[in-house]
């Protein structure tokens, strides 16, 4: 039973980047974020993405996500080709089968709590499926404060508000911009276990950008970048395996 | 400091635009006032001292010629008597009154109040040196005129046509003897000047040999003080003389005045367009400060004192208002060009002459722009004091203190309630002290409910949120958030539309309120089918009123003379009509007696005199006629008092023993089968088709009175154009700082899924709420003004009933809206454009 499941997961993927390209300004000028990347989100599966400040692992994030453009290469949410989709299709796509959780938590301070966490759907004029819902919140430990504004929770309940409105529309995929960059180490802690909580349980995609070793540990694989191309994958990282990784890169960084 | 406010200034270039906008719109509008009224006054005063150029003496007389007694003018011997005076160089006198010129149809040429006619007095050399002949020559005998050469022009008169003139007699024709050139006041101002031989002119505005005005002109070494000495024994009573240079000084302070008056109505409007702008700098500063809370706490952490932090921002709002008033003062300067040219393009002429740009609308203009931008940025300048030092280490950005509005709304609710208090007070007193009461209560209740509209903006926002909600959806609902996020922010925003809103409507409703009552008063009191008047205003001969009543079809005329007479020792203005004919023309409701009594000499008196002086009828009254001879009167009947009618009525035959000419107001005409183009046509044609009469049917009443109230509606409509302009600036300004400030929302918002046309619907409908909002704030108020002032007005308007015009307030609140969805372009623009990465990157 466990080894089919694992065996479906590994074959259907969720988002997947082909020879991605993203390069800014033009001549002299002219700086490679992202260059041919190819890599698979698997469907099930919490992927961490890491790498030094500047090695593009943000580009990569908001290039699958549909938040940017890129200048080569192919993305695909499920059957979807993003490249040919204008901005409204985009947007659609965002709304219907993204979820988003960003450092800076970005709630709206004018709605509640429970507010916050249906926005996509009331954005989409769907009807929140309630028993989901109930069923997330309970997962993140919000009940006692869906009439809560933002101003009135603490960082980390508002990220975990942010957790819950990303998983509340059951998306294909879930994107965290270095979802803990803003915690202290226990409440990032908490955000980070609903999260792998979401994957082992509600058969959840997470992708997440990190710099944080400790947080790249939750994932069930990491995938390094450097100078915009991927230069290595650890699937059951450890933080220390992590850090390890990491300090290599770094060496290697100064010495070339 | 200095520095760093110039920098502020620089880097916030975009942010301060509509606060410059703001200052410079109203700056133009004072400095704009202050030229065109400088330089207007500088043209008149130039042109009267031209008039009286020369002149060293000029007498002229105030005589009646209807008055009975004293004489008709200065006659033609004391004319010659002064000529023959030492000193004297030479004279000139002269006659005028009213002359309306017919054109080729029949119509009248040129304004009816300033018609005028005068005679021809040609020197020894034969020339008059006010008027210069472009063709033809002055009038020389009876049957010829000359005329200005606009008038002929538009009459398309050539010398030596025949020209129908009408002066207070029936209409005459003469034959045109030259066309001449004047700078004439009234002239120049769209009228007509004729003139006459001086036989003709003197026996129509004074009496044969008669003079009303004389110019002296001194021989050289005269002195005008002299010779005035010497002229005043020669003058009859009724006659004045003063010298040149002293009318010349009366004239110009007379413009003066006239033009002061001008000046204050303008600047009262530039001053509202002014405070409007307060707001929007208020706001602006606001937002400086909070983004710059951080910069402004390193500042105080590294040294700077409070009134250091006060004074830089200070500072910085002065050299935005120095910047803005010196942009306005351009613009004012083009403004009053343009309004010199746009009151030649309606016909009204002005006096040329060059542009006078003074140092007073130069100093005002800055000193008012960098004042009202400081004044206006005081108070954020002092919230940015109050900035700590530690706010420089907190690393979140530290959400504005929602400091409680609890001492506000206590101050806001006083002041509404006492203003609320005034403004009825002032209602109840229903008199000229009760109307100053209400504005000065207008006022006060106005800054109340500034003060209080961050409150309000809640609850009258939350009412409609469903709406905003089921038509609009989740755009809506953001809308209906944000909009009352910042209640000072949006309060502040909707004062500014609520003032204009509010001067607005309350003008509407009294203007409305009284053109629907002046017009029940006309339909209700007045029976007759036409009226007739001379298009001047003066009176109408006595031909006019027989060549009526012998004219086909009609039923029954009246006139209305006026006639004044003492009656039990106390002076009464009393009405001559026709007995009989007047109550088919006019409305006489009996209260007692029996009004046809008025035929064998007894007379009515208006109820409120009757009880005023315990008259009733049947009593005898000792009266005193405008001849100073003495009689009794009989009170034969006692009618509600009427606006067409003076407290007391006689018949026209009681009148006509004691009156050398009548006094003819107008005539009531009642016609058989009523109101028709024919039977308009029959009286025209036996006014013997005279320009200077007009003939209106009851249409042509009510609409003379609701084009004159639509009239001024609509100039004070133009003059608070320019602060609802400034206020639609600053809902613009609002939404961009919002739109601004909301970058990191807006951002999570397209990216979770809301696309580019519900972000752009969102921030426009914040846009319509707020708009909406002040708008709806300042039509109640407006209303409530309106109805104050029209009960204070209700004792002297009978039949008063406070009309709402529903229908403008309609469309106020629909332009509001409208205003809303403009300000919005923008700022929704740049919203749904904004770059959604740049916006949730946290740096």
């Amino acid at each position: 039973m466990t080894t089919t499941s694992t065996a479906y997961r590994a074959t259907a993927v969720a988002a997947r980047a082909t020879d991605l390209s993203k390069v800014y300004g033009q001549g002299e000028t002219q700086v490679v974020a992202l260059d041919r990347v190819t890599v698979d989100f698997r469907q099930g599966e919490f992927t961490a993405i890491m790498g030094p400040s500047g090695s593009g692992k943000s580009t990569l994030m908001h290039c699958v996500a549909g938040l940017d453009t890129f200048s080569g290469g192919s993305v695909r949410i499920g059957e979807t080709e993003l490249g040919s989709l204008k901005d409204k299709q985009l947007t659609q796509l965002r709304r219907d089968k993204i979820g988003f959780i960003f450092q800076a938590f970005n709630l709206l301070p004018t709605l509640t709590a429970m507010e916050n966490i249906t926005l996509p759907m009331d954005i989409a004029g769907r009807k929140p499926d309630q028993e989901w819902v109930r069923k997330v919140i309970d997962m993140v430990g919000l009940s006692g404060r869906l009439g809560h504004r933002p101003a009135q929770l603490s960082g980390g309940q508002q990220q975990r508000v942010a957790v819950a409105r990303a998983l509340a529309s059951q998306p294909e995929i879930i994107f965290g911009d270095e979802p803990t960059g803003n915690l202290d180490s226990r409440s990032g802690a908490e955000v980070l276990g609903f999260l792998r909580n979401s994957v082992r349980e509600l058969g959840q995609t997470v992708v997440m950008v990190t710099h944080d070793p400790a947080a790249a540990s939750y994932a069930d694989r990491v995938v390094f970048l450097a100078d915009g191309r991927i230069v290595d994958e650890m699937l059951r990282p450890t933080a220390d395996g992590v850090l390890d990784r990491m300090k290599e890169f770094d060496a290697k960084g100064r010495t070339s | 400091m200095l520095r760093t406010a110039l920098r502020n200034v620089l880097a916030h270039k975009a942010r301060l635009l509509m606060t410059v906008l703001a200052v410079m719109l109203g700056v133009a509008f004072v400095s704009g006032t202050l030229v065109f009224t400088d330089t207007l006054s500088a043209a008149f005063r130039n042109q009267s001292a031209k008039s009286y150029d020369g002149v060293a003496v000029a007498v002229s007389s105030y005589a009646d010629p209807s008055d009975a007694k004293g004489d008709p003018g200065v006659s033609q011997q004391t004319v010659d008597k002064i000529a023959a005076l030492d000193g004297v160089e030479s004279v000139t006198a002269r006659v005028n009154g009213f002359a309306g010129v017919a054109d080729p149809d029949g119509k009248l040429i040129g304004v009816g109040w300033s018609n005028k006619g005068a005679n021809f007095a040609p020197g020894k050399d034969g020339e008059d040196p006010a008027y210069a002949f472009a063709q033809g020559a002055g009038p020389t005998a009876a049957g010829q005129v000359a005329l200005d050469r606009d008038t002929a022009a538009k009459g398309k008169y050539q010398v030596g046509d025949p020209v129908r003139v009408a002066t207070n007699g029936p209409v005459k024709e003469y034959t045109l003897s030259g066309i001449f050139t004047t700078d004439d006041g009234g002239v120049s101002a769209g009228g007509s000047l004729v003139l006459f031989d001086t036989p003709v002119a003197q026996k129509l505005y004074a009496a044969p040999g008669h003079y009303q005005d004389v110019n002296v002109t001194a021989a050289p070494g005269a002195d005008a003080d002299k010779l005035l000495d010497r002229v005043l024994p020669l003058l009859p009573d009724n006659a004045v003389a003063r010298t040149g240079a002293a009318l010349a000084d009366e004239q110009a302070k007379d413009i003066e005045e006239g033009m002061n008056g001008l000046n204050q109505v303008l600047l009262a409007f530039a001053g509202i367009a002014l405070f409007v702008g307060v707001f929007l700098i208020a706001n602006t500063f606001t937002m400086l400060v909070a983004q710059r809370t951080k910069e402004i706490a390193l500042m105080r952490a590294v040294g700077a004192s409070r009134r250091q932090v006060t004074r830089s921002v200070l500072a910085e709002a002065g050299l935005v208002g120095l910047v803005a008033a010196a942009v306005g003062l351009g613009l004012g300067v083009l403004l009053a060009v343009g309004l010199r040219s746009g009151m030649s393009a309606f016909g009204m002429k002005v006096p040329g002459g060059p542009l006078v740009v003074t140092a007073t609308p130069v100093l005002s203009a800055l000193g008012v722009g960098v004042l009202i931008t400081m004044l206006a940025a005081w108070l954020p300048g002092r919230r940015a004091a109050k900035i700590p030092p530690v706010a420089a280490m907190n690393s979140v950005h530290a959400a504005p203190t929602a400091k409680s509005l609890v001492v506000r709304n206590i101050i806001g609710s006083l002041f509404t309630a006492a203003g609320a208090a005034a403004v009825l007070g002032g209602a109840a007193m229903a008199n000229e002290a009760g109307r100053y009461l209400i504005a000065l209560g207008a006022f006060v209740a106005l800054i109340g409910v500034i003060i209080l509209i961050p409150q309000l903006s809640r609850p009258v926002v939350a009412l409609a949120r469903p709406l905003l909600v089921s038509v609009f959806g989740v755009a809506g609902k953001l809308a209906g958030q944000n909009a009352v996020r910042n209640p000072r922010r949006t309060g502040a925003t909707a004062s500014a539309l609520a003032i204009g809103l509010t001067l607005v409507t309350g003008l509407s409703v009294i203007g409305v309120t009284v053109g629907q009552s002046v017009d029940k008063m006309t339909t209700d009191n007045i029976k007759a089918d036409y009226m007739v008047s001379m298009a001047s205003g003066g009176p109408l001969d006595a031909s006019a009123l027989a060549a009526l009543e012998k004219a086909p079809g009609v039923g029954a005329v009246s006139p209305q003379q006026s006639a004044y007479l003492q009656l039990d020792g106390d002076f009464a203005s009393a009405s001559a009509v026709t007995p009989g004919d007047v109550e088919k023309v006019l409305t006489v409701k009996t209260v007692t007696g029996d009004a046809g009594s008025l035929a064998d000499g007894r007379i009515a008196i208006a109820e409120s005199s009757a009880k005023k002086h315990g008259w009733k009828v049947g009593d005898t009254l000792p009266a005193v006629f405008d001849d100073e001879k003495k009689g009794e009167l009989e009170v034969g009947a006692v009618f509600q008092d009427s606006e067409f009618l003076s407290p007391v009525v006689m018949s026209t035959e009681v009148a006509a023993a004691h009156e050398k000419k009548p006094d003819i107001r107008q005539i009531f005409v009642a016609m058989d089968g009523g109101q028709t183009a024919a039977n308009e046509k029959a009286l025209v044609s036996a006014l013997g088709e005279n320009p200077a009469i007009s003939v209106m049917d009851r249409q042509d009443i009510r609409d003379q009175f609701g084009g004159m109230i639509n009239m001024i509606l609509n100039i004070v409509y133009a003059l608070l154009a320019m602060a609802l302009l400034i206020a639609v600036l600053g809902v613009v300004n609002t939404l961009a700082m919002s739109v601004f400030e909301r970058q990191q929302e807006i951002g999570m918002l397209r990216a979770i899924g809301l696309d580019r046309r519900r972000v752009k619907r969102m921030v426009r409908l914040e846009a319509v709420v707020i708009s909406l909002f002040g708008a709806l704030v300042g039509i109640v108020l407006g209303v409530f003004l309106g109805w104050a002032i029209g009960e204070s007005l209700k004792n002297g308007l009978p039949g008063y009933a406070l009309v709402l015009p529903w229908g403008r307030i309609g469309i106020f609140l629909l332009l509001a809206g409208l205003v809303g969805v403009l300000a919005a372009l923008w700022p929704a623009r740049s919203a749904a454009r904004l770059n959604m990465l740049n916006a949730i990157k946290t740096e």
